[in-house]
């Protein structure tokens, strides 16, 4: 059974009414520019994402899954995307599109649950910290009151980068259904019990947002029917109300792809390629696309040796997408090593995936990223100035 | 707990023959008899909810008494759920290569259906067993000795580390590290499985030190790797799922852990754990927090650290010192740990006394809520506490509570909507719609007499109120409804989440 199935034996109930349209004033500060983390989640295979369609060591390793070379968009003389990308071409010409290549951390653990762990809370590997990093973030320089949240996690109740107390984070699946159980919360007052004061904390929290969020924004952009599709446009909706938010988190689950990978991730990739279009097109519909940064993620990439069963096991190093107005398209990090594998045949990486938070955190917001990030990380350079 | 009063009545006339010889000269509070706060209180924590007859019955007793009944009870408990069909049909992951992509596929969904299944299963225990605190020990134990479905994949294994877990809930910790360390789930789930001679690996030694024993900072990193030379060759026999020693791949050299050297095996690094007192104050620590308050007393967890240990680690000890101490009933502690979601449902349909048919709606939610049993997250398990609760839980939580006490005539059209909602996306379909018709026949299954359950207070509210919430409502707004509103109004005050 899946997981939505559920959601919808809980959510089904009356449709209440809401009420559409109310007048929408863009956030100010330096939250007015908006981050949106796009999870990967399983484990993106980068290697077929971003294809190294000039080393002939990569047709080695993938005799049965590797992406032909007169089938990638080709990016440069060896890099080149795989084809159900093709719906972010555009923005690659228009040079809104950077991909980082390489992207992981030293003594990469395999396991997906402790490796989005160390990516959500951006430790070390052997480092357990409990709260997420963009709360950290948010705790050394906060959101704004005015904020309908400090940040909406759109179809997960997994927190990710959001965990921890000290954030107003929101997680819903729907603006509407959200809307409709907001009414079931509403407690005010505080306490001296720390446990009830939490749950008397998040019901504030979410009245709050239920104020401040607006279900109803029409947009004429067109999202696609999947479930991505919904996430981005709930996620739209959000960014669309009335009082903002600062980040958004939405996850695109599947991509742990040990077999039959060839069709499952030419799906994936196509609905995410829609997905970020389609979200492209609704945020400059608003007038946001230039004050918006979008960021993919993923637990770690997979192994360049495919396996026996038409598919690939959990790796390292990947390559990861920032796409927004003000980005400075091309190509960054380093193409994957592959003659380099480690002990069990895994990539190394070139950039630490704190270079790409620190870089949200510095040069997009402009806010220090040292306890956010637990350490000193060099921000890549991708964005204009 | 249904024999409760018959077993109260006789300890109470065994503490009346008692009270004329050792008693009658002690006049410590801890003599008198509970009272009815303290006894919800006490029964609150250690059984999933407390009905009014229970506190009742448990009120005239003193905490040692009441303490050692709870107790006495977990002993002569035996599972009454009839186990899953399957439980002795181990299927060697070997099978899974030979398939074609098609038998692969079936073999995998056979699986996550007995995975729902052995859920279902447990689920069924806790909200029928007489001894609620077995089965709190035993997802206690599941949280501490975390393995997961998500990586053993064999239901059969993760049942059989249940019925391990539950033979040691109560008894001695130190045969229950031993037993646990070479049982099929944990080998496979901390890949003890592959830890050979020649490429240790250290992933259960680390484990076993940072998080089964003695806690972080009181090892380095030059015991972990010892360690884990140690363990080398603790492995799994493939074709049965049992646990496999083999002396070809164990290496045989001298290691030198938390100071001591010699040529240890796993057994031995294991006692050498047990003889840190760090292991038993680490084990209390996390118990207090199970079971007294989110912030563990350094002076008492010392003290009943050493009683534990000094007792051969015997999990008794341990709690009966904790239950019965001036902390456990501190007013400050009361009403201070947010309910678990398995709690939260388990505790509601006990309370209330819902009738549930197929109980697999309540292993989805609980799973939605943030606990899916025999899959916690990850090695550490559920962080539980205040991570419990976030906007999407808490609203969740509330809709639950919400469909459960709007009564039998609002589920109707909640599951005629559900099955209108397709899954389009290809073969998908069948699956899902099977589950989905499932889910909502068991939702309509599901029955609550309100009327009759009020009736036990009469009319007077504050009893219903102290019976339903830890602690004093927070929110109250339009001010008391009246009959089956109140309680609906009560359960979804924020103060009903706490225990």
């Amino acid at each position: 059974m899946e997981r939505r199935d559920f959601i919808t034996v809980l959510g089904a109930g009356t449709v209440a009414a809401w009420c559409p349209g109310l007048a929408r004033a863009a956030p100010t500060g330096q939250y007015e520019k908006l981050l949106i983390l796009i999870e990967l989640k399983g484990g993106n295979d980068g290697l077929n994402t971003v294809v190294p369609y000039a080393d002939a060591e990569y047709y080695n390793q993938r005799p049965r899954l590797a992406v032909a070379r007169d089938r990638v968009l080709q990016l440069d003389s060896r890099s080149g995307l795989h084809p159900a990308l093709e719906p972010l071409m555009p923005l690659w010409q228009n040079r809104e599109l950077a991909i980082v290549q390489g992207v992981g951390y030293p003594a990469a653990n395999l396991s997906h649950f402790r490796s989005i762990e160390i990516w959500d809370t951006a430790s070390g590997s052997n480092e357990y910290l409990s709260d997420g990093w963009l709360t950290r973030a948010f705790a050394g320089a906060p959101v704004p009151r005015s904020f309908a949240a400090d940040a909406v996690i759109v179809g997960s109740n997994e927190m990710g980068p959001l965990a921890g107390a000290g954030t107003r984070a929101l997680a819903l699946a729907s603006t509407q259904q959200f809307l409709r159980q907001a009414r079931l919360a509403g407690a005010t007052g505080a306490s001296t019990n720390p446990a009830l004061n939490h749950i008397l904390k998040v019901e504030r929290d979410i009245a709050g947002a239920a104020a401040g969020l607006n279900a109803g924004y029409e947009f004429r952009s067109e999202f696609p029917v999947t479930a991505l599709g919904n996430a981005m446009k709930t996620a739209a909706q959000v960014i669309a109300s009335k009082a903002g938010v600062a980040a958004v988190r939405v996850t695109h689950g599947g991509f742990d792809t040990h077999t039959g990978q060839q069709n499952t991730q030419q799906r994936l990739l196509k609905e995410l390629a829609d997905g970020v279009s389609a979200m492209r097109s609704a945020l400059q519909e608003i007038g946001r696309w230039d004050t918006s940064l979008l960021m993919t993620y993923s637990e770690f990439g997979r192994r360049p040796r495919e396996n026996q069963s038409r598919g690939t096991d959990h790796g390292t190093a990947n390559a990861h997408f920032v796409l927004g107005g003000r980005v400075k398209g091309g190509l960054y990090g380093a193409p994957p090593a592959l003659t380099r594998l480690d002990g069990n045949g895994n990539l190394p990486f070139a950039v630490d995936f704190r270079d790409v938070y620190a870089c949200a955190l510095e040069k997009w917001w402009g806010i220090s990223s040292v306890a956010a990030l637990n350490g000193r990380f060099r921000p890549l350079d991708i964005l204009q100035t | 707990m249904r024999t409760l009063r018959a077993c109260v009545l006789a300890v109470r006339l065994f503490a009346i023959v008692l009270s004329a010889s050792i008693i009658t000269a002690r006049i410590a509070a801890a003599a008198d008899p509970m009272g009815f706060d303290e006894a919800r209180h006490l029964l609150n924590r250690t059984s999933f909810a407390a009905n009014v007859e229970d506190i009742q019955a448990f009120a005239a007793l003193t905490r040692t008494q009441a303490v050692d009944q709870l107790l006495a009870w977990t002993a002569t408990t035996k599972v009454s759920t009839p186990a899953p069909a399957w439980v002795n049909e181990f299927e060697s992951p070997r099978r899974l290569r030979g398939l074609s992509e098609e038998e692969r596929k079936l073999a995998l969904r056979a699986q996550a259906e007995n995975g729902a299944e052995l859920r279902s299963w447990w689920l069924t225990e806790m909200l029928t067993t007489r001894s609620p605190l077995t089965e709190k020990m035993v997802l206690f134990w599941h949280n501490h000795f975390v393995s997961s479905l998500q990586k053993v994949r064999s239901p059969v294994l993760m049942y059989r580390q249940n019925l391990l877990l539950r033979k040691h809930a109560l008894g001695y910790f130190g045969d229950m590290l031993h037993e646990v360390s070479k049982d099929p789930a944990m080998v496979v789930y901390l890949d003890n499985a592959s830890n050979r001679k020649a490429q240790p690996n250290e992933n259960f030694a680390r484990e076993v030190m940072e998080l089964f024993t003695l806690g972080e900072g009181n090892y380095v990193e030059h015991d972990i790797k010892e360690a884990a030379r140690a363990f080398t060759g603790w492995s799994i026999d493939l074709d049965t799922g049992q646990f496999l020693s083999r002396p070809l791949i164990h290496d045989d050299g001298v290691k030198t852990v938390l100071g001591r050297s010699g040529n240890f095996d796993g057994d031995a690094v294991l006692d050498i754990l047990l003889a840190q007192p760090q292991t038993a104050e680490f084990i209390v620590r996390k118990l207090w927090r199970e079971f007294v308050s989110p912030v563990p007393d350094a002076a008492e967890v010392k003290r009943i650290g050493r009683m534990f240990r000094e007792n051969r680690y015997n999990i008794k000890v341990a709690l009966r010192a904790l239950l019965t101490s001036d902390a456990f009933f501190a007013p400050a502690n009361r009403a201070s740990l947010i309910k678990s979601p398995v709690e939260l449902i388990v505790g509601t349909l006990r309370q209330f006394r819902f009738e549930t048919g197929d109980v697999i709606p309540f292993v989805f939610v609980s799973r939605q809520l943030g606990q899916d049993l025999f899959a916690p997250p990850n090695v550490k398990g559920w962080p539980g506490g205040e991570a419990w609760i976030n906007s999407a839980t808490l609203l969740q939580r509330k809709q639950l509570l919400e469909r459960l006490f709007r009564g039998q005539e609002m589920r109707q059209p909640a599951v005629a909507m559900n099955s209108q909602t397709t899954d389009n996306t290809k073969g998908v379909a069948t699956a899902a719609n099977e589950a989905r018709q499932r889910v909502a026949r068991a939702l309509m299954e599901i029955n609550f007499d309100g009327a009759k359950w009020l009736s036990q207070f009469g009319h007077s509210d504050p009893m219903l109120a102290k019976v339903v919430l830890a602690t004093e409502p927070a929110a109250m707004p339009g001010g008391i409804v009246p009959g089956d509103d109140r309680l609906r109004q009560l359960v979804l005050d924020p103060a009903y989440q706490l225990k």
